[in-house]
């Protein structure tokens, strides 16, 4: 099974690097973490927290529209586009299970986008430390950012793939992705922000509001590492919000979602017929 | 001997269209086996039912007693599906590594296999560069990992020029040789006529015929057509001796039925040098597989 799973995953990682897929979400975040440096180099001392967290903070903010975004762009041709090569009918004759197949996907994107943001995050601290020597008390941090970033990468990952076998089509499941992004990462907040405003600090902004925040992986990857680092919170001025909620709350919802969006993947592949 | 591949009753149906109606068959270990039939005969929903691609909806199909793509079935089976497809962006050896470590095979075999279809010297090229030939040729490299017990083959030799068509049938015949079972489909009859033991004919998701194809012939009942070149002025003589002949040029054909060919032979002979050239042809599959799938209804 370990076989067939990394035979994949090296498969799907040699075809990622070919399509300049690793180049190309490397530099992304890369490019996006050194002008976030240089643009949020200015707040460090009114605020009284070291450079590095502050840069958090921005990253926190590029991340969750960054990362979702690589991780469907990545996943969501790796059924649909089997269906259409007409790849998958053979594949499904050997003896691998959907599962692993699903798996084997996952591993090899899940570590492009890792060594994507990693490159991007270290970069970014990099650029801090030169800087500011004090920024190595932001590290902590960062490496929090890092690992809720994978996270982060593989829910959206998962979802990219069921969205893949829900379309059955590149161009359907595209659409689709590019939807789920949309929904997920900018609406949702603003339809919150507009429920908010309309309550008017009634029962849905005290009870409802902080478990709907929880439930989005976006939100709660933001929550997470807003409020787990009060450095950061300070940084971002959003201290208020984020220390209204439990830390474990969304570290709870970031550890479930991939798991959620795999097992949700793995249904929508099994009604895929070749 | 136990067969390899049996199907008793398999039904399958799209909505209210019939794809296959009680089709039942066997193919015994060694044995290569012909399934010949229009587009949309219901060829490639067979296969894709005994490689457990799409459930069936009744009857029952058995890989050496294991259920359609159980795990058990799939180690014992290989694919070649019509236009094989593969990533471009792979290498032919690259793709059969992994094919060969999906089926737990040691991958180093890769070059191996590419060679004994011709690919060596293209192994290391990606698949996007490839021609449909090439292409074909890597599926059926694949085709070949662990000496499969069962092969299902949809149209394996499309996009073959002649001489990759015969290297490919020698292949199979090593295979059989070694008691792989084959189920192949085509549409290019004439090969399939030689390099097969049995033919099965499906027209409209029924099974009509199956046997070999002297079975088939006798089953059809066509006639057996002879051409005869008379000596030089004895044309219209020896036109008149045969009911039914026509002549065309220096050249009289005629037919008779199956069980008179001995003694139409017998007359031919009679003839004696009166003729100098004569020739027997007896139905090709063609006319047999013309005539079993209009006479269901086609």
């Amino acid at each position: 099974m370990i076989t067939r799973i990394l035979s994949t995953t090296t498969t799907e990682f040699r075809i990622a690097r070919r399509n300049r897929w690793v180049t190309i979400t490397a530099a992304m975040m890369v490019l996006f973490s050194i002008v976030l440096s240089a643009a949020g180099s200015a707040p460090t001392g009114a605020l009284g927290v070291d450079r590095l967290s502050v840069v958090v903070a921005s990253l926190t903010s590029l991340a969750v529209y960054l990362v979702p975004l690589v991780a469907l762009l990545m996943s969501f041709d790796a059924i649909a586009g089997e269906v259409e090569r007409g790849t998958l009918p053979l594949l499904l004759t050997y003896p691998v299970t959907r599962g692993e197949v699903l798996l084997g996907k996952l591993l090899a994107h899940l570590g492009i986008v890792s060594v994507a943001v990693l490159l991007g995050y270290a970069t970014a601290a990099v650029a801090a430390i030169a800087v500011d020597a004090s920024a190595l008390d932001g590290l902590p941090a960062l490496w929090r950012l890092f690992w809720t970033s994978v996270l982060l990468g593989a829910t959206f990952l998962c979802l990219g793939y069921a969205a893949s076998a829900i379309a059955r089509r590149p161009s359907g499941a595209a659409g689709l992705a590019i939807g789920l992004w949309l929904v997920i990462i900018v609406l949702y907040d603003l339809g919150l922000l507009a429920a908010i405003v309309s309550d008017n600090g009634g029962a849905f902004t005290t009870r409802v509001f902080p478990w709907l925040l929880v439930l989005n992986p976006a939100d709660a990857f933001r929550l997470y590492n807003l409020a787990a680092s009060d450095a950061t919170a300070a940084a971002s001025g959003l201290a208020g919000a984020a220390g209204s909620i439990p830390v474990w709350h969304p570290l709870l919802s970031l550890l479930l979602w991939p798991v959620a969006g795999f097992g949700l993947a793995i249904l929508a592949f099994r009604k895929v017929q070749p | 001997m136990t067969a390899i591949l049996t199907l008793s009753h398999l039904t399958k149906r799209f909505g209210n269209a019939a794809a296959l109606e009680d089709v039942s068959l066997t193919v015994e270990p060694g044995e290569r086996v012909a399934l010949l039939g229009h587009n949309g005969a219901g060829k490639s929903t067979m296969m894709k039912i005994i490689l457990g691609l799409i459930p069936r909806d009744q009857g029952d199909v058995s890989i050496s007693g294991h259920a359609p793509g159980t795990q058990a079935a799939r180690d014992l089976t290989a694919y070649l599906p019509e236009n094989v497809a593969f990533h471009p962006a792979l290498t032919g050896a690259e793709q059969i590594r992994h094919y060969l470590r999906l089926r737990g095979d040691d991958p180093a075999k890769a070059y191996d296999l590419l060679d004994r279809v011709g690919l060596a010297a293209a192994a290391d090229r990606r698949i996007g560069t490839y021609s449909k030939g090439m292409r074909q040729r890597v599926g059926l490299a694949q085709a070949l990992i662990g000496a499969p017990r069962l092969m299902v083959l949809d149209e394996p030799t499309s996009g073959l020029d002649p001489v990759s068509r015969r290297d490919f049938y020698s292949l199979l015949d090593d295979l059989a040789a070694h008691g792989t079972a084959i189920l192949l489909s085509s549409h290019a009859l004439t090969e399939v006529e030689a390099r097969t033991d049995r033919i099965l004919i499906l027209s409209g998701g029924r099974l009509v015929a199956s046997g070999t194809l002297a079975d088939l012939r006798a089953q059809a009942a066509l006639p057996v057509v002879f051409h005869l070149e008379p000596r030089a002025g004895q044309a219209d003589a020896v036109a008149a001796e045969f009911d039914g002949a026509t002549s065309e040029g220096h050249r009289i054909t005629f037919a008779c039925a199956q069980g008179d060919k001995m003694a139409m032979l017998a007359r031919v002979a009679g003839l004696g040098d009166r003729v100098v050239e004569f020739d027997v042809q007896p139905p090709s599959l063609d006319d047999v597989y013309t005539h079993v799938s209009r006479r269901d209804g086609r």
